[in-house]
């Protein structure tokens, strides 16, 4: 081969470093890439290379993982979507419910005002009912005292005459019915 | 080879970083036709069953909330679609499939070729500058599609006094022309530079003395590989992105 020279010269670096590429006529051994024998089949490859990964890439792989990308996207939209939505729902029942407790709230407000009408209704009928009662009972009881308040003059009356007739009789007089009952009556007037 | 025996003759260490870079036709023979399946077509096989297990199989499942593999699948979609979002705009969105597949063959052709015995596509120039010139080509042609003549107005910047305009629009015209230079050299020169550096460390861990620091320094490359693998693809797809958005927007 050409690398006869080489052996003469003795020095492996020379080829290490590609120096000998330089020369013509040591083309081979030199840099691999310098040697244009095979550029044709190098370049041929190449292209087949390339557009079979552009095949796949176009037609199956770029499409595919644009698809997943955007059907992620589009998840994930719909998810916060849907979470806003969620959100809003729950802000409506806690509306609602804390209308709802106001609405109790005033309705129970009511009850007791109603509740509390009503007692005061009741006890007021009861109290009338109770003070024409007691007013009945005080009238009953006054004509009571006056009845026996009379009873009691009568009693003094008849007592006063009684004793009078019994002190005329005791001092030996007869006793005249008339005039000791008029002295009687005017005495208790007096 | 030739190299093994340059190998052995500077004393037992035996460098030859290179090898992995090299073109092999999978079922022996020597020629390579264009047609020949090579390593290059069984890793580049590889990157596009590893495209479809992660985007397909991973995303099978259509779930609302995504297992493991859905949510890479998602976040890849996610990074990329955001990227061409925020910095072509809305009707950038359309040129997206485009962008997604250039992110998603660099991704795995570096990751994967980081695994040992690996071949990595993306080191090698005639991968990245194909790449880059489609970029180049596509944007240039959208660019003059969408916008005319008007296209042009990307190399007269408005902005600056007129004395200098013409001055800037030479400079406007050979960065232009560098770009795909620029993005096709810095993915394959990246991938290369470090698959080598860990080649050279695994050679010298052939030496017993110096082997664990061999070893340390191999895993420290390995865990900045990871990082330049997906930088990598990060930075062609930001610059695609920038070039497009070039082409959708030409004035500055």
């Amino acid at each position: 081969m050409e690398t006869e020279t080489f052996e003469a010269t003795g020095d492996g670096l020379v080829d290490a470093t590609g120096v000998a590429a330089h020369n013509p006529a040591d083309a081979a051994p030199g840099l691999p890439q310098l040697d244009f024998s095979h550029f044709g089949n190098q370049i041929f490859w190449l292209v087949v290379t390339l557009v079979v990964i552009y095949l796949v890439l176009s037609r199956v792989a770029l499409p595919r993982i644009g698809a997943i990308l955007a059907e992620r996207q589009g998840t994930i939209t719909n998810d916060i979507a849907y979470a806003e939505d969620l959100k809003a729902r729950a802000q409506d029942a806690e509306k609602a419910y804390e209308k709802a407790l106001a609405d109790a709230r005033t309705q129970a407000q009511t009850i007791v005002a109603e509740a509390r009408a009503e007692i005061q209704a009741d006890l007021d009928e009861a109290m009338k009912r109770a003070d024409s009662e007691i007013a009945a009972r005080t009238a009953e009881s006054e004509k009571a005292i006056a009845d026996i308040r009379a009873g009691a003059m009568d009693a003094v009356k008849s007592v006063a005459t009684d004793t009078a007739q019994a002190l005329v009789t005791a001092m030996g007089s007869k006793p005249d019915q008339a005039a000791i009952q008029a002295a009687v009556e005017t005495r208790m007037k007096g | 080879m030739a190299t093994e025996a340059q190998g052995e003759e500077s004393g037992g260490l035996v460098f030859h970083p290179m090898d992995q870079f090299k073109v092999e036709p999978l079922f022996g023979g020597d020629a390579i036709a264009w047609y020949t399946p090579t390593n290059v077509t069984l890793w580049m096989g590889i990157t596009i069953l590893a495209v479809v297990v992660l985007l397909i199989l991973g995303s099978s499942k259509r779930a609302i909330v995504p297992s493991r593999g859905q949510s890479i699948a998602e976040l890849a979609y996610g990074f990329i679609y955001k990227m061409v979002e925020d910095i072509c705009g809305k009707d950038g969105v359309k040129y997206f499939p485009y962008i997604m597949t250039l992110f998603m063959f660099i991704v795995f052709a570096n990751f994967l070729g980081l695994l040992p015995m690996a071949f990595t596509t993306t080191s090698h120039i005639a991968v990245t500058a194909l790449l880059a010139l489609a970029v180049f080509f596509a944007v240039t042609i959208l660019g003059f599609v969408l916008n005319g003549p008007a296209f042009l107005g990307l190399f007269w910047v408005k902005e600056a006094p007129l004395a200098l305009r013409p001055v800037l629009a030479l400079i406007e015209v050979i960065s232009y022309f560098v770009r795909p230079v620029s993005h096709s050299i810095r993915l394959a020169g990246n991938m290369m530079a470090g698959h080598a550096v860990i080649k050279v460390f695994a050679a010298f861990a052939a030496i017993a003395a110096i082997s664990p620091l061999s070893i340390v320094a191999i895993t420290a490359m390995y865990g900045l590989e990871v990082l330049v693998a997906f930088i990598q693809a990060y930075v062609f797809t930001i610059l695609t992105c920038v070039y497009l958005k070039d082409a959708l927007h030409p004035s500055h």
